[in-house]
């Protein structure tokens, strides 16, 4: 199945741009999405600590929450706006 | 009006969209880009970017939170994004209330939180060259997800 991840600011320049398409297996969780990225964009994992992970617009709060077909899958480092 | 926009912003068109004949205090904030950084260097500009549905969603937590603390209240909530001119408005937060307490109180409330909050990143550009940065909020929320 695929997701879709949307990459902000300092995330957004790792990955090269703000849409990617990722293709994940039956099953996968929030966690197993952020490892394929970091897998494949290696400056990525340092990053994890800090960068907040939203599935279809709410805060994930437990890694292990299965994604479906067709999630956004949203990479929020530190906010700083106003 | 909670909103994200790449349009230059009128803080005198975000008040006047509070104003009530029931409200007889208005405060209105502003955030404006300055000349230098917090660390003194002369800065060109600013870029911002924002997950709109989600920073939208998250103004109207704030709103209603502010309603729920400091009693009834017209907010509006309105953010820019992409590249930002000293002078330009970034922000605009505008709250009436029939007493101006409550509009103090609700304005400084909504905009700690979305400086909290809302998903909104901010690229700082520094005159003679040097590299941008990403600046980050004070108290940013912990990650919870690993």
């Amino acid at each position: 199945m695929k997701v879709r991840v949307l990459a902000f600011a300092r995330v957004r320049e790792l990955l090269g741009g703000e849409s990617h398409e990722l293709q994940v297996e039956d099953g996968a969780s929030v966690a197993d999405v952020w490892d394929a990225l970091a897998d494949r964009y290696t400056a990525l994992a340092p990053l994890a600590s800090s960068t907040r992970i939203a599935r279809n617009g709410h805060i994930v709060s437990d890694s292990g929450e299965r994604v479906q077909n067709g999630d956004e899958i949203a990479l929020l480092p530190p906010v700083g706006g106003g | 009006m909670f909103r994200i926009t790449a349009q230059p912003i009128d803080p005198g068109a975000i008040e006047r969209s509070v104003r009530t004949d029931a409200c007889g205090g208005v405060v209105t904030f502003a955030g404006i880009v300055r000349e230098r950084s917090d660390d003194g260097r002369p800065v060109t500009g600013l870029s911002y970017e924002a997950h709109a549905e989600m920073a939208v969603a998250e103004f109207e937590r704030i709103a209603d939170e502010a309603r729920a603390r400091f009693g009834a209240c017209e907010i509006a909530i309105v953010h820019r994004t992409g590249d930002l001119k000293i002078g330009e408005a970034a922000v605009v937060v505008a709250v009436a209330s029939a007493h101006r307490g409550a509009a103090f109180a609700a304005c400084e409330y909504a905009i700690d939180e979305l400086k909290r909050r809302a998903p909104i990143w901010k690229k700082e550009h520094y005159a003679g060259g040097g590299d941008s940065e990403w600046k980050q909020n004070a108290c940013n929320a912990p990650s919870h997800h690993r």
